[in-house]
């Protein structure tokens, strides 16, 4: 596991806050110049992002044990907004409890760098695990229900998002220029980037509504200078971070713009489904966790794989 | 009251439980009252309504915040008294007043003193998730100090958490919805519906198939 931060993830951190400085700032300066509007919703989204880039940053300096902390935490509100919004069963709060301990053990097997175990626990003896006890409480109704919605958001919550975990206990060996922190600051970076860069895009020649059913504010204009940008974005920044070359980097970028883009969308499907807006109320001018980490469930086990393929 | 013992409980195992274990959605933070003497006016599913309840106020106002408890049910066994009475800081008050004595009497006498009490108006827990009944204990309470604010205040998911029947508890994040305050009436029965109006309301303010859930709940029972 990586000690310490290299000195390009260093300043790759340093630079997030930069651009966070800059974001800062550009609202101030929009608070000044048009006073009558209410720029409540971007000013507290902006100070949002100063917090969870504060935690990440703290976490990822000080110490690896805290960094796969932090990301079991993101699981445990991820998966606890997920248990809140969709419907369960009374008697399934026992198979619920084993659900969360899942979290501990996933992120266990990420600590002691078990790739075996870390890639089936989930998908196949979780998988297994959990209708069984379900059978054995006894109620049969909605069974299939609840074992299909429980095992959904465990895979997106957990097993997805733990992909992110594993990128800190790659061999350091092979990217000595990123360090462990490199590869999941990358992560993490393009695809939050990506976000807002399809929602800048959009904002500013946002026309052709792409998929009006389940996202009716996002557009192809967004869509496409998204990806464009990302995967721009993840040319420039793959030597210093990643052990990707040549095609490989802006490939990256690209699957992370559409990765993101279509783990926006499976959770705006939920939320549609379930009837809300916002997935929770727990960072303010974002929503909950789920809308905050929507892309990552998709980018994460993609980005993931990717690299593992070709240089793991 | 012990008061480093409450402090303690509350600053290291009730907030951090109601916050990070469970998670608040707290609406209308600003409704809450700043200072006693109040009421709040909660709805009843789990053991964890009051933690959480105490846990939405700064920890200076602790001293001040009374739970209001069936001594019946929580006073017989000695271990329970002693942290209800202690640790929680209930206010024991008889549900079946022997000899004509006043059950209300020890609630405004703490409103007097200029604090907090929190109120059960169900009575009991109830079937998890179900709005029962509201008793009109508090609408006596409220007509006797009509200056006082009610401030009702709509909890959801904490009877998913930790229901009456099953000592496991497993996290969900919660719903607090606080109304708006309002005041004792002579009229009993129009505070009572005045009550469980706001009460509803604030229910309302729900996702639309959470509402459906429960009402259907409702019907059942």
């Amino acid at each position: 596991m990586f000690s310490v931060l290299t000195p390009n993830a260093a300043a790759f951190l340093a630079g997030i806050f930069g651009i966070l400085l800059i974001a800062s700032l550009i609202v101030f300066g929009l608070k000044r110049a048009h006073p009558e509007k209410d720029y409540d919703e971007l000013t507290s989204r902006v100070n949002s992002w100063w917090v969870m880039a504060g935690v990440f940053a703290a976490a990822m300096a000080l110490s690896p044990t805290l960094s796969l902390i932090f990301l079991a935490f993101v699981s445990f509100l991820a998966l606890k907004e997920y248990l809140s919004l969709i419907p369960t069963r009374r008697a399934d709060r026992r198979v619920l409890f084993w659900a969360y301990l899942t979290i501990p053990a996933q992120f266990y097997w990420v600590a002691i760098g078990w790739y075996g175990m870390f890639i089936i626990f989930i998908p196949v003896y979780l998988f297994m695990f959990l209708p069984m006890r379900m059978v054995l409480i006894g109620d049969t109704t909605g069974f299939l229900r609840a074992a299909g919605s429980l095992h959904w958001g465990l895979m997106l919550t957990v097993f997805n998002l733990s992909h992110m975990a594993f990128l800190l206990v790659l061999p350091l060996d092979v990217n000595p220029a990123g360090g462990a922190a490199g590869l999941v600051l990358f992560l993490m970076f393009l695809t939050q980037f990506n976000d807002v860069a399809q929602y800048v895009w959009g904002k500013l020649f946002g026309k052709h509504k792409i998929i009006p059913k389940v996202s009716p504010k996002k557009t192809w204009e967004g869509f496409l200078g998204g990806i464009l940008t990302t995967t721009l974005a993840a040319w420039a920044l793959a030597p210093y971070l990643t052990p990707l070359v040549g095609w490989e980097a802006p490939v990256a970028g690209l699957l992370i713009g559409l990765a993101g883009f279509v783990g926006d969308v499976n959770i705006s499907a939920l939320k549609r489904d379930l009837g809300i807006k916002d997935s929770g109320s727990l960072i303010p001018g974002h929503g909950g966790i789920l809308d905050r980490v929507d892309s990552l469930t998709f980018t994460a086990p993609l980005f993931f794989h990717f690299l593992y393929y070709l240089h793991y | 009251m012990n008061h480093f013992l409450r402090l303690a409980f509350f600053a290291l195992i009730a907030r951090p439980i109601a916050l990070i274990v469970l998670g608040l959605n707290l609406r209308h933070r600003e409704r809450l009252p700043l200072n006693g003497p109040a009421i709040i006016a909660a709805n009843h599913n789990s053991h964890l309504d009051t933690l959480v309840l105490l846990s939405l106020f700064p920890l200076r106002l602790l001293p001040k915040l009374r739970p209001v408890a069936a001594a019946d049910y929580f006073t017989v066994n000695p271990l329970l008294a002693w942290f209800s009475l202690n640790v929680i800081g209930i206010l024991p008050i008889k549900r079946e007043a022997k000899g004509g004595a006043d059950p209300l009497k020890p609630c405004e006498m703490a409103l007097e003193r200029g604090e907090i009490l929190v109120l059960f108006p169900e009575g009991s827990r109830g079937e998890a998730e179900v709005m029962g009944r509201f008793k009109r204990g508090i609408a006596v309470l409220a007509a006797r100090r009509p200056e006082v604010p009610v401030t009702p205040i709509f909890l959801h998911g904490l009877g998913k958490a930790l229901p009456k029947d099953d000592p496991i508890l497993v996290p969900f994040f919660c719903d607090v919805f606080v109304g708006e305050a309002m005041f004792g009436n002579p009229e009993q029965a129009v505070f009572m519906t005045e009550l469980t109006t706001r009460m509803h309301a604030l229910a309302n303010e729900l996702p639309r198939e959470l509402v459906v859930e429960m009402s259907l709940r409702q019907e059942e029972n």
